[in-house]
Formats: C-alpha cells, structure tokens, sequence
C-alpha cells in the first residue's frame, strides 16, 4: 500500500508543476488523476505476471505428481481442472445469483456499517462521556469471530438472510469506528484554536477541522472494513442460506466437487480484492492534499 | 505594492483606533492541591491602540499563558481581559493569532486558509476570496494561493499564518514566537516585512518572544517577564524611530534598551538560581 501510494504521489508532481507557473486568483480545479504508464509500472507489472505463473506452475506441478509430504496434494484440483470447471460455471446463471447475493449482501451491510461505524466514531471522539460509554462494549464485541456469532445471529434475527448481513455488518463495523476514533484523536489542538481564532462556530471546527484530520485514518478503515465483511459473510453463508459464492464453495466440498472450492475461493478472493480497491479508490480523491504534500 | 489601508474593508466596524487592551488583576493557575501551578500571577498592564508591544521571557515563564488569555483559550483564575472595554470569554476573529508553526490546515490551499476566516463572518465566496488575494499579496504570496501549505517553505508558511489572521481584520493581533522556528536570515527578513505589515495595517500586535534583539528590533515596548509564579517585572519604552531596519543595530538607544533587557534578565535568573538553591 505504502509503494502504491508513492507512485501515485510521483505521478501527481507534474501537474503541481504546471499549476506553479501562473499567478491564480482562484484555486485551479483538481485535474482529473489519469494514471500514467511509466516504465516502473510495466516492470513491476511484469514482476507480477511472473509471479503468478510461477505460483500456478508450481500448484500445477505438485497436483500432476500427486505430492504426498505431510501435506497431501492428491485431492487437490489441478489448475486445467479448476479453469474449465470455472468456464462451465460462468455460462450458468445460478453462478452468478451466487456472486450477486454476495454482492448484495456486503453492499447493503457495508453500507450501514459505514453510515453507523463513522457517526460512532466521530461522537466518540469528540465526547469523553460518550467514549467511556460506548468503549467497554467495543471491547468486549470485537475480538469474538463472526464464525461464533452464526448461532445467536440465527436466533436473533428473523431471516437467514438479516442474520447474514447482520454478521457481516458487525465484521466491517468495528475497524471504522475505531479508525474514526483514532483519526478523531488525532486532530492537532493548535488547528482547533487557529480556526476558533478566526470565527469558527463549533460545527464548522468539526466540519473543517475534525472531519478533514480524520480522513486519512477513516480511509483506512473503511478499507480494512471492506475486507473483515468479506470473512464475515462467508462464515454466514458457509453455516445458512441457500446462494452466495460462500455457500457455493461449502455446498462444493459437500458434494465432494473439489474444483469448485478452488473456483469458489479463487472467486472470494478476487472479489474482495477488487471491492477494496473500489474503497480506496472512491476514498482517494479527499485525500489529495496528503499526496501532493507527502 | 498596493496599501491595504485603501482597501475597503467590508466590514461593518472598523479596526481603525481600535484594539486597546486591559489586562485586570489577571491570574492564572492551573491544576489544584500539590499539582498546583502558578503560571501567571496577578497582573495588570495596559496597551494601547496601535502599540507593538514585546512580552519577553524565559520558556515556561507564562508569557504564552498571557497571550491565550487574550485569546480567550484560556480563563483567568481571577480578573478579566477587556479588549475595547469588552470582557474576554472565547476566542474571536477581532483578535488575530499567529501560532509558532504548523497552524495552516494542511487539507486547504493557501488561499482557501487566508479566504477562510471572511468565510467564517458570511461574506460571499468572491468577496472572501477578494480578501484573500489582498492579504496574500500583502505578504508577498499571491503566487502561492494554489499550492498546498507543505509545499511552502516554514518562512512562507508563517506569513501566509499572518495574512490568514488579518483577513479577519482584527483589531488585535497576538503572535506566540512566530519566527521561532525560522533560520536566523529569514528571521530577520520576517521581523521586517513583519514591521512594514504594521506600519500599513496599524493593529495592535502583542508579540511573545524569547529573543531580546527580536523584542528591542520591533516594540515600543518591552514587558519582560519572569518564571515561577511568571509576573512582569519591567516595562521597557523602546525610543527608536519608525520605520526601523536592521542597520539600528548600533544606535545607542538599541544598545542601551538591549543591555538593559538583558541586565533584567540575567539579575532575574541569577536571583531565582539562588532561590533553588537556598
């Protein structure tokens, strides 16, 4: 992430560059971040290529010969076995049902674990009360796995389905609020008092002093959120429910389909890779300052 | 260079004559039973409208105490802070404050800092903005509004810090070290472009320092403080003309005004070392 970040700090010089060269009177608007090929790039995207083909290779090599060292290897699915039984799939409609339940599930949680987890955090931030109120329970909650919660979730809620996204709700929760948390303490008194200086009210402190210090850190855990609600849901869907590519990949080991656990997790693994992507890339815009700063 | 004094201030009031402090009866303590601590203790000090006036001491004297007190960060044990026969309760945009370092928000450009505080008083966005560009051209930075404030140097970051306070246009200016981060050169260079600010704008500055050449270069007076309880122990006039420069440096009343801030503080360190040790 680190590496990332420097990139695409690199590629935004040029346009801070150009923006020195006339006198503004008004501040330009932010140009549109384009990503750049530059030869870094390729090599290390290159780097990943091979990579992966030595990764495949490898799993190739040790299903082919059956290896049997401690580890055994005899049942696992060759890749030209999971590649074709993944062709196969993706022609079917209820694989897709699968992928859009999960989907929908992780949108519709994560949604609210996001309105729910930065308005906890920020109160708790800002009040001291609130804080030694809400804290013990955060405590408390947070380090039980979501596997442990799929009794009581099914008792509790009355759907299969609300007790799904109530577990993986609460997987995607805590790392937002105590992100928020964090990056509320992390608001510099000197920044309080200068704009108090300069007439700001209480709101307008929060809104262009908390909130924007925060950022950073609230980035952070909407990220880290994205990826805890996805092991959340598959342990929901894995123990109920009847779609969702969890329930698909539990269902395959049932029915002693070996290729298609691999294609149910290689398919988990994609698809929260790329939702984490989509946080960090819809939350990267109100973090330009930091990377023309950095 | 254009003159401020010429721009239309957009406000209601007036900064003009304004800005005259009452310090009553001001002490401030923090803490209660043994961690008690007296930071400053009962004090009184007029300043006038228009005055430059140095508060020098040692670190931890309570001389930045003081200057929050104006603020309005901080409560008075006892007394009160009247500016312009107004008590002191919270801080305010009538009283500027320059901090020592890091006090732009860092997520602002430059202009959006220095549009920030008309923003905050209702005036439209080409109004505010109008506001800006007049104080950023008045510290030489118009240049610079679209820049981040890291991407400036510390020298350039301060003195967007001053145009950004007087945006306000306050009737008191407070300033906590200000170039105390700053290499030497640019110090000096600050101190005067600070003084030709002054000189065109005419608030009332308070200016916190531990440098006596600092304090003597740029007041008409001098209050020198002391540590443990901190008190003022001296209220030195500094007799030199306007517009000063730092050639001064030999005139006689400098060499005189600074000996004696610095026969003040050296009588008042050796006084408190042998009260440790007695």
């Amino acid at each position: 992430m680190e590496t990332a970040l420097k990139t695409e700090a690199e590629d935004a010089e040029p346009v801070s560059e150009q923006s020195k060269a006339p006198a503004f009177s008004l501040p330009p608007k932010p140009a549109l971040a384009v990503p750049k090929i530059t030869p870094a790039h390729l090599s290390s995207l290159g780097i990943v290529a091979l990579s992966l083909t030595i990764g495949v290779f490898l799993w190739w090599v040790v299903t082919e010969i059956n290896l049997d060292l401690y580890i055994n290897f005899e049942n696992v699915p060759s890749p030209q076995r999971v590649f074709t039984a993944f062709i196969a799939h993706i022609q079917t409609e209820i694989f897709w049902t699968h992928i859009g339940v999960s989907m929908r599930r992780i949108l519709i949680s994560y949604c609210i674990a996001v309105v729910l987890g930065i308005s906890i955090g920020l109160v708790m931030g800002r009040s001291r009360i609130a804080r030694a109120f809400v804290m013990p329970y955060i405590e408390v909650v947070r380090p039980i796995p979501a596997v442990a919660w799929i009794p009581l979730a099914i008792l509790m809620w009355p759907t299969e389905e609300s007790s799904i996204v109530y577990i993986t709700f609460l997987g995607a929760l805590f790392p937002i609020i105590l992100n928020t948390l964090h990056g509320v303490e992390q608001t510099p008194e000197v920044l309080v008092r200068a704009v108090q200086s300069l007439g700001a009210s209480r709101w307008a402190v929060f809104r262009h002093v908390v909130i924007p210090a925060a950022l950073p850190s609230i980035a952070a855990g909407l990220a880290i959120g994205m990826g805890v609600s996805w092991f959340s849901l598959l342990a929901g869907e894995i123990i109920s429910g009847q779609y969702g590519i969890g329930y698909f990949t539990w269902d395959a080991y049932s029915l002693i389909n070996y290729q298609d656990i691999v294609v149910g997790m290689l398919v988990i693994g994609f698809l929260g890779t790329a939702s984490t992507a989509a946080v960090k890339g819809i939350t990267r815009p109100m973090l330009k300052w930091q990377e023309r700063t950095r | 260079m254009l003159d401020v004094l010429k721009f239309k201030n957009p406000r209601k009031e007036s900064s003009e004559g304004k800005g005259r402090i009452a310090i009553d009866e001001v002490s401030i303590t923090f803490g209660s039973g043994a961690d008690k601590h007296v930071a400053v203790e009962t004090t009184s000090i007029g300043i006038e409208a228009g005055e430059f006036v140095c508060i020098l001491g040692p670190s931890g004297c309570g001389k930045s105490t003081l200057l929050n007190a104006i603020a309005g960060y901080v409560k008075p044990t006892t007394g009160k802070v009247d500016v312009d026969d107004v008590t002191v309760e919270k801080p305010g945009p009538d009283r500027g404050m320059v901090f020592q370092q890091y006090s732009l928000l860092p997520w602002k450009t430059v202009y959006e800092n220095v549009a920030f505080g008309p923003k905050m008083a209702g005036f439209s966005r080409a109004n505010s903005g109008s506001t800006a560009n007049t104080f950023l051209e008045l510290v030489g930075l118009k240049k610079f509004g679209s820049r981040y404030p890291a991407e400036l140097s510390g020298g350039m970051q301060q003195r967007v810090g001053i145009a950004r306070a007087l945006a306000n246009y306050p009737s008191v200016l407070l300033m906590d070290e200000p170039f105390g981060a700053l290499d030497a050169q640019t110090r000096l260079m600050m101190q005067e472009s600070l003084l030709d600010i002054w000189r065109k704008f005419g608030t009332t500055v308070v200016f916190v320092t531990h440098d006596v050449d600092e304090a003597v270069f740029l007041a008409d007076r001098v209050l020198i403080m002391s540590a443990a309880p901190g008190r003022i122990i001296e209220d030195v006039k500094i007799n030199l003309p306007r517009p000063r420069s730092t050639d001064m440096a030999s005139d006689p009343e400098y060499v005189r005004a600074r000996q004696f801030c610095l026969d003040t503080i050296k009588a008042e360190s050796r006084r408190a070392f042998e009260g440790q040790n007695t």
